[in-house]
């Protein structure tokens, strides 16, 4: 009976969700507060039911209720409990209502902290929100329903795919899923701005937190899968230019840009229609996002059967959001659109030039990515397109980013002046050269390898000069507040994740070896031994348990157990052991007995030294941090009230302007 | 020229010089790193000869891998309908790895050997890529693809 009542449950948020997207734009169009006034507890209502039903699609995994189809294809009586609630978004079903209850986590949220906001345009962005929920419940409804009955019940699952079966699974999906409907909020501001067709500061001072908190979501999602990908799929690589890959990596690009163009508008009131553009990208690059991971369209290490009948709806769902909100914005942008002028030499154009960099560079992802399809369409033949051609271009355009980066926070709004810029230039390309050179003795030549540390000791030392400067120079108190505080610390990051980059890519050691028991291989300065293969057991596998051990000149270093796992299903699965550190990582994977019928004997391996590699990561979680800190900024909660009194006599000025 | 005039005139010939280089440079990169994804029966009709790399996809064929007994090196054999290719490469294969499943492998010829550097295979029980799906078809257009060959089942 339950997983009936969980289908109910979403109609009845299918229902609430039209009754949110359309009564209060009839609202707000005709200035009507009653039917505005629907918005709030539609939205509540509507996340009242799918959190219920969610929370009954839980429990049937929890409980086995193998008549549930969705359930008895993605668990089974071995599998543990936690990677059975994981497996609630193990598949395309399930990871749509997620995506659908995230979407009304946020829009919850909002409705609780956007009490100061005009109610006109609370309720056109609660509705623009009721739209895409209208949307993706009926794409659950009709066509992926995680509810569906399997009769008779089978008296076992299947498995959840092995590959899922990792702590990574527990939070990487939700974690991403909250960057990417994140964005949602963003897109509804902005197509609330353009219907109400007038877009004022204190708006959009207060979309920022909201966009940089779904950003630091998504990049926490992404170091998450980096790392997931790294420990368990990839055979040591952290990112593999894969299609789901990109997939979220474009959202995130052009979250980068819109989180600086939003600055701009908020302080300058410049860029506007540009912001609007942005967010409207950085949401319908979310959907892509969403579909494309689940669609199977692109061949990818991430693919998964797929069913086709729901590719016409996708497209026409994606056709509608993007078709829709270009349209809009072609209608209605000029009349948002203007701002003072600025010089060529200021923050504005600093933040311009970066944001050019970070939509090619979502384009050029984009169109690598999709490149097979479009070739299929032309009927060129099958063709992928390999990593090299992103690895060539990605960091091309970064570079311009990477040197401009260290004088964006000297750089004034409007009009800036030289000499403290050059000071910084001197000063940070001192720093730059120096720890190059010092590199150099360290890394054996590497061209790569000191590249990287000089960037980083570039953007790093820039970094620093500033928070020293503000140390300084301004009053205890009032040095760091948290949007410039989470500003730093972004940047921070990206020295950091430069180093990792760079050092983990040049001077990773790995090689496939074969090797019998008692055989000792060197790799990178470690010798690793390998002692042999062991039978063990986990709850729902069984594995061939090698032990390594590893040491460096004679002076142990670690025992490294990596596994050949078999699940029930037949299928194998290599986890692989690694010995972490802050300079290096010793990574140890199993690959195949050399006779299989004589497991004690020789095994192939692969070994792996990977200077800094978790640098990667802390970089990335410095950018996470950064979006967090400077979302929570008192700036952006307090004053409101003040500040829209004023925000009306600034446009006043503006358009006479 | 007034500096408002002269300032979006420099913005949008830097957007223009942009734009130039950052086309001719992803055409460049296009060029070097597309894959062309054939089957056995397509590279021994030449279709393949003019790639220097491509992808090679298809079955691997029951009973045709064969290890070195001292490297890494391993052989078998890429089968679609009507073809056969052996394939050489030298490292640990994937988890999913087997007989009669669907494999694509990048690498280039060797005589009459494919030589591979990356080897992938299928990610799940019931996947197999579209567009290898969609190569074999048009590989075989007219003749009905061996779907057995799709199943994990003892060859006869």
């Amino acid at each position: 009976m339950t997983p009936e009542l969980g289908q109910l449950a979403l109609i009845l948020a299918l229902f609430l969700a039209l009754a949110q997207s359309v009564l209060p734009l009839l609202g707000a169009w005709r200035g009507n507060r009653a039917l505005m006034a629907v918005a709030r507890p539609a939205a509540t209502g509507q996340a009242v039911f799918v959190a219920l039903a969610f929370a009954i699609l839980v429990a049937a995994f929890l409980r086995f209720d193998f008549s549930v189809q969705y359930v008895a294809d993605n668990s089974n009586l071995q599998l543990p409990w936690y990677y059975r609630i994981a497996a609630v978004w193990g598949a395309h079903e399930g990871s749509m209502l997620l995506w659908v209850l995230i979407l009304n986590v946020w829009t919850v949220a909002l409705t609780l902290f956007s009490r100061r906001l005009p109610d006109a345009f609370l309720a056109r962005v609660l509705a623009v929100l009721g739209i895409i929920s209208t949307g993706f419940l009926c794409f659950i409804l009709f066509t992926s329903n995680p509810f569906a009955r399997l009769l008779p019940m089978p008296p076992d699952g299947a498995d959840l795919n092995p590959v899922l079966q990792d702590p990574g699974m527990t939070f990487h999906p939700p974690v991403l899923y909250m960057g990417y409907v994140g964005f949602s909020v963003a897109f509804a501001f902005s197509i609330a701005a353009l219907l109400g067709g007038s877009m004022e500061q204190s708006w959009v001072r207060w979309a920022r937190p909201w966009t940089n908190a779904a950003w630091g979501f998504l990049s926490c999602g992404i170091v998450a899968g980096s790392w997931w990908a790294y420990a368990e799929l990839g055979w040591g690589g952290w990112w593999f230019w894969d299609p789901v890959e990109n997939a979220s990596f474009m959202p995130w690009l052009v979250g980068v840009a819109l989180i600086h163009a939003q600055a701009v508008t908020e302080k300058r009131g410049t860029l506007r229609a540009w912001t609007i553009l942005l967010s409207l990208f950085a949401f319908s690059l979310s959907l892509l996002g969403t579909f494309l991971v689940r669609s199977g369209i692109l061949t990818s290490v991430h693919a998964f059967a797929s069913d086709p009948r729901r590719g016409t709806f996708i497209l026409g769902f994606l056709a509608v959001v993007v078709g829709g909100s270009l349209l809009l914005y072609a209608l209605r942008a000029p009349k948002v659109a203007g701002g003072k002028a600025f010089a060529l030499v200021s923050r504005e154009s600093a933040i311009l030039i970066g944001n050019l960099m970070f939509t090619v560079a979502a384009a050029m992802v984009m169109l690598g990515t999709l490149f097979p399809l479009l070739g299929d369409a032309l009927n060129l033949g099958k063709i992928s397109v390999g990593p090299p051609y992103f690895g060539l271009l990605f960091p091309l355009l970064m570079l311009p980013v990477v040197l401009l980066l260290p004088f964006g926070p000297y750089l004034r709004w409007g009009n800036s002046e030289a000499p403290v810029l050059k000071q910084v230039l001197v000063r940070a390309a001192m720093a730059a050269v120096a720890c190059a050179v010092i590199a150099a003795f360290f890394v054996q030549g590497q061209l790569k390898a000191i590249a990287g540390v000089a960037g980083a000791a570039w953007v790093g030392v820039g970094v620093v000069l500033y928070i020293v400067k503000r140390w300084r120079e301004m009053a205890r108190g009032r040095r760091y507040p948290a949007e410039m505080a989470g500003m730093l610390l972004a940047h921070f990051g990206v020295a950091v994740f430069l180093i990792g980059v760079m050092l983990s890519e040049s001077l990773s050691v790995t090689r496939d070896v074969r090797l019998s028991p008692g055989q000792i291989a060197t790799v990178g300065g470690y010798e690793f031994r390998f002692d042999g293969v062991s039978e063990t057991t986990g709850p729902n596998w069984t594995a061939e348990q090698g032990v390594v051990t590893v040491t460096r000149n004679g002076a142990p270093v670690a025992v490294m157990h990596p596994q050949k796992r078999t699940y029930t299903r037949e299928q194998v699965q290599t986890t692989s052991a690694i010995d972490p550190g802050i300079t290096r990582d010793i990574y140890v994977a199993l690959g195949e007995p050399m006779d299989p019928n004589h497991v004690a004997g020789a095994w192939a391996l692969r070994l792996y030294t990977k200077p800094f590699v978790r640098w990667i990561w802390a970089g990335g979680l410095f950018m996470m941090l950064g979006g967090f800190v400077s979302a929570a900024d008192r700036r952006f909660r307090v004053k409101r009230e003040v500040e829209a009194a004023q925000a009306v006599t600034a446009t006043l000025q503006e358009s006479q302007a | 020229m007034n500096p408002t005039r002269q300032r979006r005139l420099t913005i949008i010939l830097a957007i223009l010089a942009a734009v130039i280089v950052a086309a001719a440079l992803v055409v460049y990169a296009l060029q070097q790193n597309m894959n062309y994804l054939f089957t056995p029966s397509q590279v021994q009709a030449g279709e393949a000869a003019t790639y220097k790399t491509f992808r090679l996809g298809g079955m691997v064929k029951a009973g045709s891998i064969q290890r070195s007994s001292d490297s890494l090196k391993v052989t078998f054999t890429v089968v679609d309908a009507s073809g056969a290719m052996p394939v050489e490469y030298n490292g640990i294969l994937p988890d999913l790895f087997r007989e009669n499943q669907s494999v694509i492998a990048t690498g280039h010829m060797d005589g009459a050997r494919f030589i591979a550097t990356e080897v992938l295979a299928k990610h799940d029980e019931t996947y197999m890529p579209k567009e290898l799906k969609d190569a074999m078809a048009k590989a075989h257009a007219g003749k009905h693809i061996d779907e057995s060959a799709n199943q994990d089942k003892p060859q006869p």
